[in-house]
C-alpha cells in the first residue's frame, strides 16, 4: 500500500484554536479537553497540536521536530543538519507511554542556528528564513524516512497516529505553557498510519489545522510548486500551509490581502463594490492569485507569529465557531468544544463564508 | 484533354413517389447538382458534383433526397485505399496541390475523448449551480509576477491591460474574405452578447463592424491586409498570427474568386486578387524580431491592449511557447492539428503539427517548469467540440478555448469540407450574394449564443459536481483527469493519472 505523500487521501476533521492576545500562557490541558470533544469527528487515525511560545529559552532558534524511521536515516539526516546548522541542543522529544499509542517513531527536536556563511554560498544570498525553509523541504524531499513536522521559532507542533487526547497525553503536552494552541483531529477515508500525514502542517512559523478536502488541490499545488515550494504529503493542508508562506512572507502581502486571495470574493460583489478603487484591487487580487484561491469545503485555523486567523470557504461548506472572553478567543468546529473549556463567553458567533476571524497579539500590526 | 477518372464520392437518392418537383433542390445547390427535365417533368442529380453538405436534404419540402457515400469499391486492399487511389487521379489529371477544407479528418487519437473528469462523492460535496453562485468568469493578458501594497494597504502594483470574458470561449480567427459578411456579423454580434471575444481574422475589418470593437479580436498575419493604425485601435486585443493548426508552416490563401469589391476595401488588395500570406512574417525571423512586432504593436496601441501570439501546435511548442512568454506576449494561443481552414494543402493539414491536447499539457508544464506559466494566458484550439473538451482543456492548464468549426456548425455548417470551392450552401465560406443573403445574421447569431450560453450551463454543472465554484480552481488542475486506453508516455505528458488509480 503507498503511504500518505504517494498518494492523496481525503479527510474530515475536528479543530479548535485558542489563543490569548496578552500574550498570557496556558497549559495544554485546555486545548486537549477541547478537541476531545469532538471525539467522533476523528477516527483514531491523526491528531496533532501546534503550541506558539513553549521555547522561551530557546525563542531565537529553529526548533525542528523530526521523525526518523530508523538510526541510519537519523545519521544521514544528522549530518545534513550540521552542515547547514549550528546546532545549540538536540533531544528526543519527550513522551509518556500510552496504551493507544503504537508504531512510534523515533522522534527527536534540535535548536538550530543556519550557518549563515553556506547560506551565502549556496544559490546566491537567501535570507535565513528562506534558508531553513528549503533546508526543510529538501530533506522531506530526499532523506526517506526522515520527515521535519514543524520547523518554527518558539513555536511547535506535536503529532501522530491515534485520537488527538491520546496524542496530546503521548506528548506530556500538559507539561508546556504557550499562549496560542491549535489542534486537530483527523478522520482519513483511507491512512497507512504514517505520523507525518498527521496535522498541523507546519512550515517555519506557519501551522495549518484544517477541516475539509478542498477541490483545487492540484490548481493550488502546481502554482505554489513554481515558486520552490515542494509538496511532499500531498495534502491539503500542506498546499494551504505554502500558499500562506509565498503569499506573506515571499510577496510580502498584508494578511488582509492574503485571505481576500485564498478566499476571493465573488466577481458579482465585487462589481457591487461602489469604489472604483477597491473594485480594482479586488480584481487585481483575483486575476493576478487566480491559481492561489482555494475551492471546496474547507475551514481553518492559521498560526503564526503574530496571531492567529480562522477562516471559511467561500460559501461556507463547512463549520467553524468562534467566541471571546476577556483576552482570549476560542474557535472551534463546534460550539460544544468552546464551551466546555470556557464558561460563559462574553460573544459567541458563527463566522460568515469567506469572512476570516483575525486575532493578533496586542502590539501587531496588520 | 485524357479520360476523367473521377467517380463519384456521393449517390444521390430521390425518392421518386415523394418528390413534387418543386424544385427547391435545383435552387439551392450551388454545385448544380439537381437539373429540372422539362419534357419528362423529373429532377435529375449529377452525382459527381455532390459535396454532400445537406442543404438540399433540409430544405426538400418532402424529404425526397438522401445523399448516401458512393456505393462504388475499388478492390478491397488496405494500402491502396478509394482515398489513395483517387487523390493520384485527381493530382494526375490537374498537375496541382491537393487542397482541402476544415481540420484533419485522419483518424489519430481524440485524447478529449479518452479523458474522464472527476465528481464529488461524500468527503467533499458537490455544489448545485442552480443554487450557489458558479463563476466562468476569467480575464485573459499579462499579470505581474505579485502585487504590491503600500503600508496602508494601498494597491501600488498597476495591472497590465487583460480582457475580461464572462465564459472561456471564444470564436476563433475567420477572415472576412474567407466567410461571409453574414457570418462575420452574426460572430460579432453573439460576442457582444455573450460577453466574450471573437476574431477578425487576418482579412482585416469592414469599418461598419468597427461598432463590435470592444469585443473583437483584432489579427495581424503575415499578409498583413487590412492592417492600419486604426484597426489595431478597435480591437480589444491584438493577435499576431505566426500560424495556424490546419497548415503549420505556411500562410493563409483566399482565392481571388473571393475577393469582391467589399474584401478588396477591407483587405486593401484589388478586387479578384488571390491574396496569398507568405508563409513567415518578413520582419520575424527570430525570437528577437517577434519581441519587436509585439512591442511595435504595443506603441500604436498606447500600451492598452494586450497582445497574443498565435502558433500552430508543432512539435518544440513547448520551447517556442516560453520564448513568445520572455518575449512579452500578453498571450500565447495554441491551435491544434484538427484545427479548421478555409483552405489548406491536403498533405499539410493531414500530417502536419501535434494534438491539442498533448501541445497544451506540455506547455503549461513546461511554463510552470520555468515559473512564468502565471505571466501570460494560455488559450488553446483546434477542435474544441463541446463543453466537455472545455473543461478538460482547463483541466490540462488552458485559461480558455477558441472554437472556429464549432462556432460555424451553430450557423450551419454542415461539414462538407468544400469551402476553397467558394460556393458554400449555407452562406458561411462564401462570397456570392446570392448564397451569402442565405445566411440572416439576426436569426443566426441567435443559434451561437444558444450554443455558448448551453455550453455554460454544462460547464457549470461540470464544475459543480467537482465541488469546484470558480472556474480559476480547474485551471490547471490535473488531478480532476484520469485517462482510459492510453500508454504510460501519453499519461506521462499529459500529466495524468490512469482511471482507478
Ligand atoms: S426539393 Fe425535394 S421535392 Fe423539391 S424537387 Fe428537389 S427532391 Fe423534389
Ligand atoms: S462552411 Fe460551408 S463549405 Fe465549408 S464545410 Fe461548412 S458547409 Fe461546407
Amino acid at each position: 500500500m503507498l503511504r500518505e505523500g504517494e498518494l492523496r487521501i481525503p479527510s474530515g476533521c475536528a479543530i479548535s484554536g485558542i489563543i490569548d492576545k496578552k500574550g498570557k500562557k496556558f497549559n495544554g490541558k485546555e486545548i486537549i479537553k477541547s478537541i476531545a470533544l469532538m471525539h467522533d469527528r476523528s477516527n483514531g487515525l491523526g491528531g496533532g497540536f501546534a503550541a506558539y511560545g513553549i521555547y522561551p529559552n530557546y525563542k531565537d532558534f529553529y526548533a525542528l521536530h523530526i521523525f526518523y524511521e530508523n538510526l541510519s536515516i537519523k545519521a544521514q539526516t544528522e549530518d545534513y543538519i550540521k552542515k547547514h546548522f549550528d546546532i545549540e541542543k538536540a533531544e528526543s522529544i519527550p513522551t509518556r507511554y500510552t496504551p493507544n499509542i503504537i508504531n512510534v517513531p523515533l522522534i527527536w527536536r534540535y535548536f538550530v542556528h543556519p550557518r549563515i556563511n553556506v547560506c551565502l554560498s549556496e544559490e546566491n544570498f537567501m535570507d535565513e528564513s528562506e534558508f531553513t525553509s528549503r533546508c526543510v523541504i529538501k530533506i522531506n524531499t530526499d532523506y526517506k524516512g526522515a520527515y521535519v513536522f514543524s520547523s518554527g521559532k518558539n513555536m511547535g507542533t506535536f503529532k501522530g497516529v491515534g485520537y488527538p487526547e491520546d496524542i496530546g497525553e503521548f506528548f506530556m503536552l500538559d507539561t508546556y505553557e504557550a499562549h496560542m494552541w491549535t489542534a486537530h483531529g483527523r478522520f482519513p477515508t483511507n491512512t497507512p498510519g504514517w505520523w507525518g500525514g498527521a496535522h498541523p502542517f507546519t512550515i517555519l512559523n506557519w501551522s495549518v489545522v484544517h477541516n475539509g478536502e478542498i477541490s483545487s488541490y492540484d490548481a493550488n499545488r502546481r502554482f505554489v510548486e513554481m515558486y520552490g515550494y515542494k509538496c511532499t504529503l500531498k495534502t491539503d493542508t500542506e498546499v494551504i500551509t505554502y500558499l500562506f508562506d509565498m503569499l506573506v512572507r515571499k510577496h510580502n502581502l498584508p494578511i488582509e490581502k492574503a485571505i481576500r486571495v485564498v478566499s476571493a470574493p465573488f466577481w458579482d460583489d465585487i462589481d457591487r463594490e461602489k469604489s472604483e478603487e477597491v473594485r480594482s484591487e479586488l480584481k487585481s487580487i483575483r486575476a493576478v492569485y487566480a491559481s492561489a484561491l482555494v475551492n471546496g469545503p474547507f475551514s481553518i485555523i492559521l498560526g503564526f507569529e503574530k496571531g492567529m486567523i480562522a477562516l471559511n470557504d467561500r460559501i461556507k461548506l463547512r463549520s467553524l465557531v468562534a467566541a471571546e472572553k476577556n483576552n482570549r478567543t476560542y474557535v472551534a468546529s463546534e460550539e460544544s468544544a468552546i464551551k466546555i473549556i470556557c464558561d460563559n463567553p462574553e460573544k459567541v458567533w458563527s463566522p460568515k463564508s469567506g469572512e476570516a476571524v483575525i486575532v493578533l497579539m496586542e502590539g501587531e500590526q496588520e | 484533354m485524357s479520360l476523367n477518372f473521377n467517380t463519384p464520392d456521393f449517390e444521390v437518392i430521390r425518392e421518386e413517389s415523394r418528390c413534387i418537383q418543386c424544385k427547391v433542390c435545383v435552387h439551392q445547390c450551388a454545385n448544380t447538382v439537381h437539373s429540372y427535365d422539362e419534357e419528362d417533368n423529373v429532377v435529375c442529380a449529377d452525382d459527381t458534383k455532390c459535396v454532400n453538405c445537406h442543404r438540399c436534404v433540409t430544405l426538400c419540402p418532402t424529404k425526397a433526397l438522401i445523399i448516401r457515400r458512393h456505393p462504388l469499391e475499388f478492390r478491397e486492399n488496405s494500402n491502396w485505399c478509394g482515398k489513395a487511389i483517387k487523390e493520384i487521379y485527381k493530382q494526375s489529371q490537374t498537375g496541382g496541390v491537393l487542397l482541402s477544407s476544415m481540420g484533419n479528418p485522419e483518424p489519430f487519437t481524440i485524447y478529449w475523448d479518452r479523458i474522464l473528469l472527476n465528481a464529488s462523492q461524500v468527503t467533499n460535496p458537490s455544489i448545485d449551480p442552480l443554487r450557489e453562485p458558479m463563476e466562468t468568469k476569467v480575464m485573459i493578458g499579462r499579470k505581474p509576477e505579485k502585487l504590491e501594497f503600500d503600508s496602508d494597504g494601498k494597491l501600488l502594483t498597476k495591472m497590465p491591460p487583460n480582457i475580461e470574458l464572462k465564459i472561456p470561449v471564444m470564436f476563433s480567427a475567420m477572415s472576412y474574405g474567407s466567410i461571409s459578411r453574414n457570418a462575420h456579423e452574426s460572430l460579432a454580434r453573439a460576442a457582444e452578447e455573450l460577453g466574450i471575444f471573437y476574431n477578425t481574422g487576418e482579412g482585416g475589418l469592414n469599418r461598419e463592424f468597427y461598432k463590435y470593437g470592444k469585443n473583437t479580436i483584432v489579427q495581424v498575419a503575415s499578409g498583413r491586409f487590412g492592417v492600419h493604425k486604426e484597426y489595431l485601435n478597435t480591437g480589444a486585443a491584438i493577435e499576431i498570427k505566426i500560424g495556424q493548426g490546419a497548415k503549420p508552416g505556411i500562410g493563409g490563401h483566399l482565392p481571388g474568386k473571393k475577393v469582391g469589391e467589399d474584401v478588396s476595401a477591407t483587405r486593401m488588395i484589388p478586387v479578384g486578387s488571390d491574396a496569398i500570406s507568405p508563409a513567415p512574417h518578413h520582419d520575424i525571423y527570430s525570437i528577437e524580431d517577434l519581441r519587436q512586432l509585439i512591442f511595435s504593436l504595443k506603441e500604436v496601441t498606447g500600451y492598452k491592449k494586450p497582445v497574443f501570439v498565435k502558433i500552430a501546435a508543432v512539435h518544440n511548442s513547448a520551447a517556442i511557447a516560453s520564448g513568445i512568454v520572455r518575449a512579452g506576449a500578453d498571450a500565447i494561443v495554441v491551435d491544434g492539428f484538427r484545427g479548421g481552414t478555409g483552405a489548406a494543402p491536403t498533405r499539410i493539414r493531414n500530417n502536419v503539427g501535434i494534438p491539442i491536447e498533448l501541445a497544451l499539457a506540455a506547455i503549461d508544464q513546461r511554463l510552470r517548469e520555468e515559473g512564468i506559466r502565471n505571466y501570460c494566458s494560455l488559450i488553446v484550439a483546434g477542435s474544441i467540440r463541446n463543453s466537455s473538451d472545455v473543461v478538460k482543456a482547463i483541466a490540462l492548464g488552458a485559461d480558455a478555448v477558441y472554437i472556429g468549426s464549432a462556432a460555424v456548425i451553430a450557423l450551419g455548417c454542415h461539414m462538407c469540407h468544400s469551402c476553397s470551392t467558394g460556393k458554400c450552401n449555407w452562406g458561411i465560406a462564401t462570397q456570392y450574394p446570392e448564397l451569402v443573403k442565405r445566411l440572416n445574421p439576426d436569426v443566426m447569431y441567435k443559434r451561437l449564443v444558444n450554443l455558448i450560453s448551453a455550453w455554460n450551463h454544462e460547464i457549470q454543472e461540470l464544475l459543480g459536481g467537482m465541488g469546484i465554484n470558480a472556474i480559476e480552481s480547474l485551471r490547471g488542475n490535473r488531478l480532476m483527469l484520469r485517462g482510459v486506453d492510453l500508454n504510460e508516455k501519453e499519461l506521462e505528458i499529459l500529466g495524468i493519472k490512469y482511471a482507478g488509480e
